[in-house]
């Protein structure tokens, strides 16, 4: 490495420094006591970046204070959000796939505007499609049930079905016709030859749609009302309300990390396939 | 084995754009046959309607005596080799070789093979003849070794002969290939058509196959079909072919170095073109007004300066070890090349006399169709 691209590393290093300072100030925060806490987040007692003492029983007593029963609030609201992604994940990855399969081999009348218009729908902002995709739910008595968070993934996306339709375009034609002489129906080729070869643009998929929908806080907040229908985002914001004051920063901070830390962990796990894969569905080869 | 029938075989694609007209071919049971001719011809066109991947427009198809315009491919009981092998890459050699096997097995529910133990016996023993097939299909290729390899890991050489194991393992009533040579390198196509042909021996299957390589054609098939602008021109075994080819395409397509042309006219029992004079075979069959008049070059043989019946300009002179190409130009501008030999002393730029037999002589009429005259 030459002098001159060692420098390229000083504005990397320091980037990498304000995004991480957020996070490490949460985790930091979320082990101090109520006092301190309370303290360094109005600037009173300084900052805290290394706590002297960690109470790592900050914790339990945070998540066991989420919702309106002990334990019972927080406990939903994990199994709410699991169920949400891990439904939505895996829908996403068959309904986008096998849209784009469609868009990219099969041939038939209207393919080319019907495409243009399925990418000319990611132009929209979910606020225009907020008020009647709600009356919509609301007709059908899906509101205050995790359906409506669910079931539009079973209708694919928009961006994962242009990014399967881009990848399935380059693989040979001929594959998918010694896969017909083979015996594969369509159905079968799709599942037994096309999926497994499109891994990269599945794990891109997966990573994206679990972050997203992890994260999410406006489906959830619209469509559910129940406290033991909510996923975690709507019940850490219930907790923050409730417990927002300058005494129980340090609980909300923990529930913070909880939350986000499967986002954090699926990164790490994932980021050999995601960098994989986003190379490979931008460049043709 | 099946035989395989294409009566009034025709394809027009959307546009109106025809690639194949009315071609009719009846492959015997066991038998060879090559499809072959120029790049746009219609061959791969023909090979993939018998597939069932292109669609029929016109004209029956028929395997074993069953009409198959509009049966599904996986239904039509055949194999195809492609061009680029077409391996499923996330697959082992092991995986690509038994696919088409587990796609048509009779036991092949997972769920009942769970929870009846009189399926899961039979599932089995199915297992058990699958992986005999497999294990069969490889051995006879040589591909032994590398069964449990991804495609990735192997050379084009060792992944053909996946291709082809992938066909033989299902035992199929028709081989189909579609250019399968035209990957390799030089002297790995040459190993692998003689390993085909071998093949052929063995098992007696009925092949058809596809390529723009007369001479793989001509080594390969026991009968070839010559195509071009989407007709055929001929069908005959390749000795036919080469030796009375049907028109000037064949002749010229078929052979190397290409047929020598000579524009000209017979009157009586004399060829005259320019700077041409030749006596013809008096017992051949007899052709009168213009015709072109073709020679093999492997059929035009040096003589004693004077002695011959043809005098041209030795234009360059190409050694290839065994043999030597001369290209040579007539006095009236028309090229020749002539296949002889080393060991005569020849020299660029000076003339030369050349002989040859009458009965080696080819007329086809000088209209645009140059159909065989004799």
């Amino acid at each position: 490495m030459n002098r001159a691209s060692r420098w390229v590393y000083v504005p990397l290093v320091l980037g990498a420094v304000a995004m991480l300072f957020p996070l490490w100030w949460m985790v930091a925060l979320s082990l101090e006591t109520a006092e301190r806490a309370g303290a360094a987040t109005v600037g009173a007692g300084g900052m805290v970046l290394w706590p002297d003492d960690a109470q790592w029983s900050n914790y339990p007593e945070a998540l066991a204070q989420v919702g309106s029963e002990r334990w019972t609030g927080f406990l939903d609201a994990m199994a709410n959000s699991i169920v949400v992604t891990v439904v939505t994940v895996v829908a996403t990855i068959l309904s986008s796939s096998l849209v784009g399969f469609g868009f990219a081999r099969m041939r038939f009348r209207g393919r080319g505007p019907l495409f243009t218009l399925m990418l000319a729908t990611m132009m929209l902002p979910p606020q225009v499609t907020m008020i009647p995709l709600f009356l919509l739910f609301r007709g059908l008595g899906w509101v205050d049930s995790l359906l409506p968070l669910i079931v539009p993934a079973f209708f694919g996306n928009a961006f994962f079905i242009f990014m399967f339709r881009q990848f399935i375009a380059q693989i040979p034609e001929a594959l998918f016709e010694a896969a017909r002489i083979d015996g594969c129906s369509v159905l079968g080729l799709w599942w037994r030859i096309l999926l497994p070869m499109c891994m990269p643009v599945v794990a891109i998929t997966a990573v994206f749609t679990f972050i997203f929908v992890w994260n999410d806080f406006m489906s959830p907040l619209i469509y559910l009302h129940s406290d033991d229908q909510a996923t975690l985002a709507v019940a850490l914001n219930a907790f923050r309300n409730q417990y927002g004051g300058l005494e129980a920063v340090h609980y909300l901070m923990a529930v913070s990390v909880v939350t986000m830390l499967p986002c954090i962990l699926l990164f790490f796990v994932a980021q050999k396939q995601l960098v994989d894969g986003l190379g490979k569905g931008a460049v043709k080869g | 084995m099946a035989t395989v029938e294409l009566k009034g075989i025709g394809k027009v694609y959307e546009g109106g754009v025809r690639a194949v007209q009315d071609v009719n071919l009846a492959v015997a049971d066991g038998e060879f046959v090559v499809l072959v001719g120029p790049s746009g011809c219609g061959k791969s066109t023909t090979l993939r309607m018998v597939a069932g991947l292109e669609e029929i427009t016109e004209g029956s198809l028929t395997i074993d005596g069953r009409l198959v315009n509009d049966v599904p491919p996986r239904d039509r009981d055949i194999a195809m080799v492609f061009q680029n092998y077409a391996l499923y890459p996330h697959m082992s050699v092991r995986q690509n070789l038994s696919f088409g096997l587990e796609r048509r097995r009779s036991y092949g529910s997972a769920i009942r093979r769970l929870v009846d133990s009189g399926y899961r016996a039979k599932a089995r023993g199915e297992d058990g003849e699958i992986a005999a097939r497999v294990a069969d299909a490889a051995q006879t290729l040589g591909i032994t070794p590398y069964l449990d390899r991804k495609p990735r890991a192997l050379s084009g050489g060792q992944r053909q002969r996946v291709a082809v194991g992938r066909a033989l393992v299902r035992d199929p009533k028709v081989f189909l290939f579609d250019e399968p040579l035209s990957n390799l390198d030089a002297k790995l196509r040459m190993e692998t058509r003689t390993e085909l042909k071998a093949l052929h021996r063995q098992t007696r299957a009925t092949m058809m196959y596809v390529t723009h390589d007369q001479e793989e054609a001509m080594t390969l098939g026991d009968r070839l079909v010559v195509m071009k602008d989407g007709v055929v021109q001929q069908c005959a075994d390749p000795v036919t072919i080469y030796e009375r080819p049907a028109n000037r395409f064949v002749a010229s397509f078929v052979g190397t170095p290409t047929m020598n042309f000579i524009e000209g006219e017979v009157r009586g029992d004399t060829f005259r073109a320019p700077s041409v004079e030749l006596r013809m075979d008096p017992t051949g069959p007899r052709v009168s007004g213009p015709v072109v008049l073709g020679i093999r070059p492997d059929r035009l043989r040096p003589a004693g300066a004077g002695t011959g019946r043809l005098r041209a300009q030795l234009r360059v002179l190409e050694h290839l070890g065994d043999r030597v190409d001369l290209a040579l130009m007539l006095d009236c501008g028309t090229p020749l090349v002539c296949r002889t030999a080393p060991g005569a002393h020849l020299r660029e730029g000076e003339p030369i006399d050349l002989d040859l037999d009458p009965a080696d002589l080819h007329f086809f009429a000088a209209d645009e169709q140059g159909l065989r005259l004799a």
